[in-house]
């Protein structure tokens, strides 16, 4: 006996779920990376504690600072995860662009993961009524519906203006 | 449909005002002094690494003292103005059983100590690594300064820099308690 045969939108559903937590997941793990770290690398992902902007587009004393002791780590053959968990030891879990992924800060990954799961289960539900409803209507043959004699007239002056 | 969506609607937005409020700075001990209650130090037992030596101290391992808790970084201006007022203030409460206490706040540990070493600051400094020490006090921007009386509670605020009226009022309280 074969197995059921899952309805296209559950499918659709289970999918969307697996690849939205997925990419949760790598977006939370992303912020521990053990990557070579490069100043331009590491300024994208740290704040200027000071101006509360992304480092990369900080020009305060601060920030140079900042980029001068990340300079001084990069020599030191540190990597990106090392690296971050200094300035975290230095300046205090703000310095961190990306919120760790635990405690509240969790929901700013598993919100939008939530918003889109939402989404797309409310697709799921929607589309195979609107589906159905289509086909109902052309199963019925329904004509288009016509223009009024006004418009028509209106439509082919409109035309015939441009030929 | 729409009762979920409007729970999940009154949902998120539950959790934004959850969140902008545990992230706001807190006025309460503002509110407590305001209302004549002298509230105790929050936060008095965390240890915290002392700034240019090895181990932690907290805020309660000088109780028995007055002490003018100054929360201060080397990146802050008005930290700079401020500073000599607070190290003569210290010369001063160092003959009465009090101190003046930094706590750095959002700073590399070796420009907090270029900080102390340019203004030649005698007292001491603890580091708030996290930032929840400053925040259990409401403190967001820099300088702001409380007094302690001697039973560790909080009898005096200025959030901004401290006056010099305000620094004699904390050198009355160490000579006259």
């Amino acid at each position: 006996m074969s197995p059921p045969l899952r309805p296209p939108a559950a499918a659709l559903a289970l999918w969307t779920t697996v690849v939205i937590l997925a990419a949760a997941v790598m977006a939370a793990t992303a912020a521990n990376g053990t990557s070579p770290a490069s100043l331009p690398t590491i300024e994208r992902q740290v704040m200027c504690v000071t101006c509360k902007i992304p480092l990369n587009v900080a020009e305060s004393a601060q920030a140079s600072r900042e980029r001068v002791l990340i300079r001084r780590l990069i020599t030191e053959g540190r990597n990106e995860a090392q690296i971050k968990r200094v300035l975290v030891g230095e300046y205090g879990p703000a310095v961190l662009a990306l919120p760790a992924a635990k405690g509240f800060d969790l929901a700013a990954y598993l919100v939008p993961a939530a918003v889109l799961l939402a989404l797309a289960a409310t697709l799921a539900v929607l589309l195979p009524g609107w589906r159905r409803r289509a086909l109902e209507q052309r199963e019925r043959g329904q004509p288009p519906p016509q223009l009024s004699p006004e418009d028509a007239a209106r439509l082919q002056a409109d035309l015939d203006r441009f030929d | 449909m729409a009762i979920a969506v409007g729970l999940a609607g009154a949902g998120l937005i539950g959790l934004l005002i959850y969140g902008i409020s545990t992230r706001s700075p807190s006025r309460t001990l503002d509110d407590a002094l305001a209302a004549g209650v002298y509230p105790s130090a929050p936060e008095a037992s965390a240890p915290l690494p002392r700034l240019g030596a090895s181990g932690k101290r907290s805020i309660s391992s000088y109780r028995g003292e007055v002490v003018v808790l100054n929360f201060w970084a080397s990146w802050c201006e008005p930290c700079r103005e401020e500073a000599p007022r607070l190290e003569r203030l210290q010369r001063r409460l160092a003959r009465h059983d009090a101190t003046v206490l930094g706590v750095t706040y959002k700073d590399a540990a070796a420009d907090s100590l270029a900080f102390v070493s340019q203004y030649r600051l005698t007292y001491p400094s603890l580091r708030d690594e996290s930032g929840e020490f400053a925040h259990a006090f409401g403190t967001d921007a820099l300088p702001e300064s409380f007094v302690l009386d001697r039973e560790g509670r909080i009898v005096a605020i200025v959030r901004g820099e401290a006056s010099e009226a305000f620094l004699q009022s904390a050198a009355t309280l160490a000579e006259r308690t």
